[in-house]
């Protein structure tokens, strides 16, 4: 069944994007990220132009990490005080994106530079949790107890200063790595569509220090507001988010998002970091293959000051 | 040979004058009307691509000319004008990169013919050239005319490579019909793509290869019911629109959890 996409002005099928949305609803549901990361590349390799693509996944983003955050909000997973700061600097990172990505945009890079981006945050983030991941597998297999981190440990981020409490997350650390940390995560945001889970939930573990089952929820409650933000800035400025594509795709994405959060509580933190490194990792390789592939089409056209 | 052609030659003359003796000194110039059936076009939820059928007459036609099937008909749809950014994408360092570029202004943003035969067929290249017609002879004027000649050039191919392949810029042999004498029909191709705004019907007659006469009506092609309130609200109320998108994504989102909740 074909429908016409309002905004990005062509004609596409139904059942694709609904499947595309549960497939990814589903993987987001499980390992709590808010499925950006896979939406967007999906897009635009069904031909949706890559502005429209990033600014209608950002959308979508809200629908699962909302369905998914309030699961979390109900098993008292979720840090408010902690996804609030985090917030807090989403909102100043994801401004200064979407000047980035109408300066790009002009320059006819933004492609480029979405892809760039993926290769290396995705090759760099899968890579650091895929090893990690398989360390942790492999030392509770051969008997020893999980070697987490030893809670009096720690690296600089917890020597600087201006400490607050998380109670929730039994933390007490300075803020200035947790508002650095929204910031970039804000930026990527709005550049790439993405809520940012896919470092946001690394970084949480690694460099925090927060314990990995309210990461999750920490981290879909910060990406619902990051992405609202990202949604409004798009949809003002750039005009190039699509409601029809945006809801097809949450429609499937909510779905999902439930029976992935379900499946996801049936593994071990190391496992469900296994899994998401492998998919992360394989994301990554997928969008390195095509920048270096001789494209079928080396010409490209775009309108001037338009999509 | 040279008998043969000196023979037929005065045989057609022979029956030219038993066809239309009163007419032979002053013949009326042969005319051609188009007529579209409606001013404007609806896109909707459901538009993959569509036929757009033009009916359009021949005046004066010369009916031995006519029975001979020298008369040729192209019609052309031709889309808005906009300006448009020709990107190549070259190797650095083993990553495909968008370096050189040519910016053209002005260009159709889609281009349907319609003909009675092939486009060869019908004329020589240096009419088309003149009428600027065809894909092929639409002229793209360059933003920097101090580019090289052969820059320019290769951009040009890529940017008429690049719109028939997404199916804006189409050729339909054989998509103009003679009904009758006077009368025929133009099928020519919307994409499913095709661009909202004003689009230019012209009908180019030729006679013998020679271009006779051109018309030209207009259409509108606008987006229609639930599309185009979207659209239109997306830029006129921009900011209502995005709040609008995010309340929407947040109550699928707990619908979403009410009505398929696990836990």
């Amino acid at each position: 069944m074909g429908i016409y996409l309002p905004i990005a002005e062509i004609s596409v099928n139904v059942f694709v994007l609904l499947a595309m949305g549960a497939a990814v609803g589903f993987l987001s549901g499980m390992f709590g990220v808010g499925g950006g990361f896979l939406i967007t590349p999906l897009l635009i390799f069904y031909n949706i132009p890559p502005a429209i693509a990033v600014a209608t996944g950002a959308n979508q983003v809200i629908a699962s990490s909302f369905s998914g955050a309030l699961s979390h909000v109900k098993r008292g997973t979720l840090d408010f005080k902690l996804g609030g700061v985090l917030l807090a600097g989403g909102i100043v990172g994801s401004t200064g994106g979407i000047f980035v990505f109408g300066f790009l945009r002009r320059l006819g890079q933004l492609d480029l530079f979405i892809s760039l981006l993926y290769v290396v945050l995705l090759g760099t983030v899968g890579g650091l949790m895929l090893v990690e991941s398989v360390n942790a597998l492999r030392a509770t297999r051969s008997g020893a107890a999980p070697v987490l981190k030893k809670s009096g440990q720690h690296n600089w981020i917890h020597r600087l200063p201006l400490k607050m409490r998380f109670r929730a997350s039994k933390l007490f650390v300075s803020v200035i790595p947790v508002l650095g940390l929204g910031a970039g995560i804000g930026f990527l945001s709005s550049i790439m569509g993405v809520g940012g889970g896919f470092i946001m939930v690394p970084a949480l573990i690694y460099l925090l220090k927060v314990p990995t089952n309210v990461v999750i929820g920490t981290s879909l409650f910060q990406i619902i507001f990051t992405s609202a933000y990202t949604t409004l800035v798009h949809a003002t400025t750039n005009q190039t988010v699509d409601v029809m594509l945006a809801f097809l795709l949450m429609a499937g994405g909510v779905a999902g998002a439930q029976y992935g959060a379900k499946a996801g509580q049936r593994l071990r933190g190391e496992q469900l970091r296994a899994l998401l490194a492998l998919l992360v990792l394989a994301v990554a390789i997928r969008l390195a293959i095509d920048l270096f592939v001789t494209p079928p089409n080396l010409y490209s056209l775009s309108g001037v000051g338009l999509t | 040979m040279a008998g043969l052609r000196a023979f037929l030659a005065v045989a057609s003359l022979s029956l030219f004058a038993a066809v239309s003796p009163g007419e032979a000194q002053t013949p009326a110039a042969e005319n051609i009307q188009i007529g579209l059936s409606t001013d404007h076009v609806s896109i909707t939820a459901g538009f993959s691509g569509a036929d757009l059928t033009i009916f359009g007459s021949l005046e004066n036609a010369d009916p031995l000319v006519a029975r001979q099937g020298r008369y040729d008909i192209i019609v052309v749809l031709e889309g808005p004008a906009r300006p448009v950014v020709v990107r190549r994408k070259d190797r650095v360092l083993g990553i495909w990169i968008n370096l050189e570029s040519e910016t053209f202004e002005n260009v159709p943003v889609s281009y349907s013919v319609a003909t009675t035969r092939p486009l060869q067929d019908v004329t020589d290249p240096n009419s088309y050239k003149q009428l600027s017609l065809g894909a092929a002879n639409l002229y793209m004027q360059p933003a920097d005319d101090d580019d090289s000649p052969a820059t320019i050039e290769e951009f040009t191919a890529a940017l008429r490579e690049r719109k028939t392949a997404t199916g804006l810029y189409s050729e339909n042999v054989g998509g103009v019909q003679f009904l009758s004498q006077n009368l025929f029909r133009a099928t020519v191709r919307l994409a499913p793509n095709v661009p909202v705004g004003t689009h230019k019907a012209r009908a180019f007659l030729f006679k013998s290869g020679l271009f006779i006469k051109e018309s030209s009506a207009q259409l509108e092609i606008r987006k229609s019911g639930f599309e185009q309130s979207i659209f239109r609200v997306a830029h006129d109320y921009s900011f209502l629109y995005g709040i609008f998108a995010v309340s929407l994504a947040m109550l699928t989102g707990w619908l979403g959890r009410l009505v398929f909740r696990k836990d």
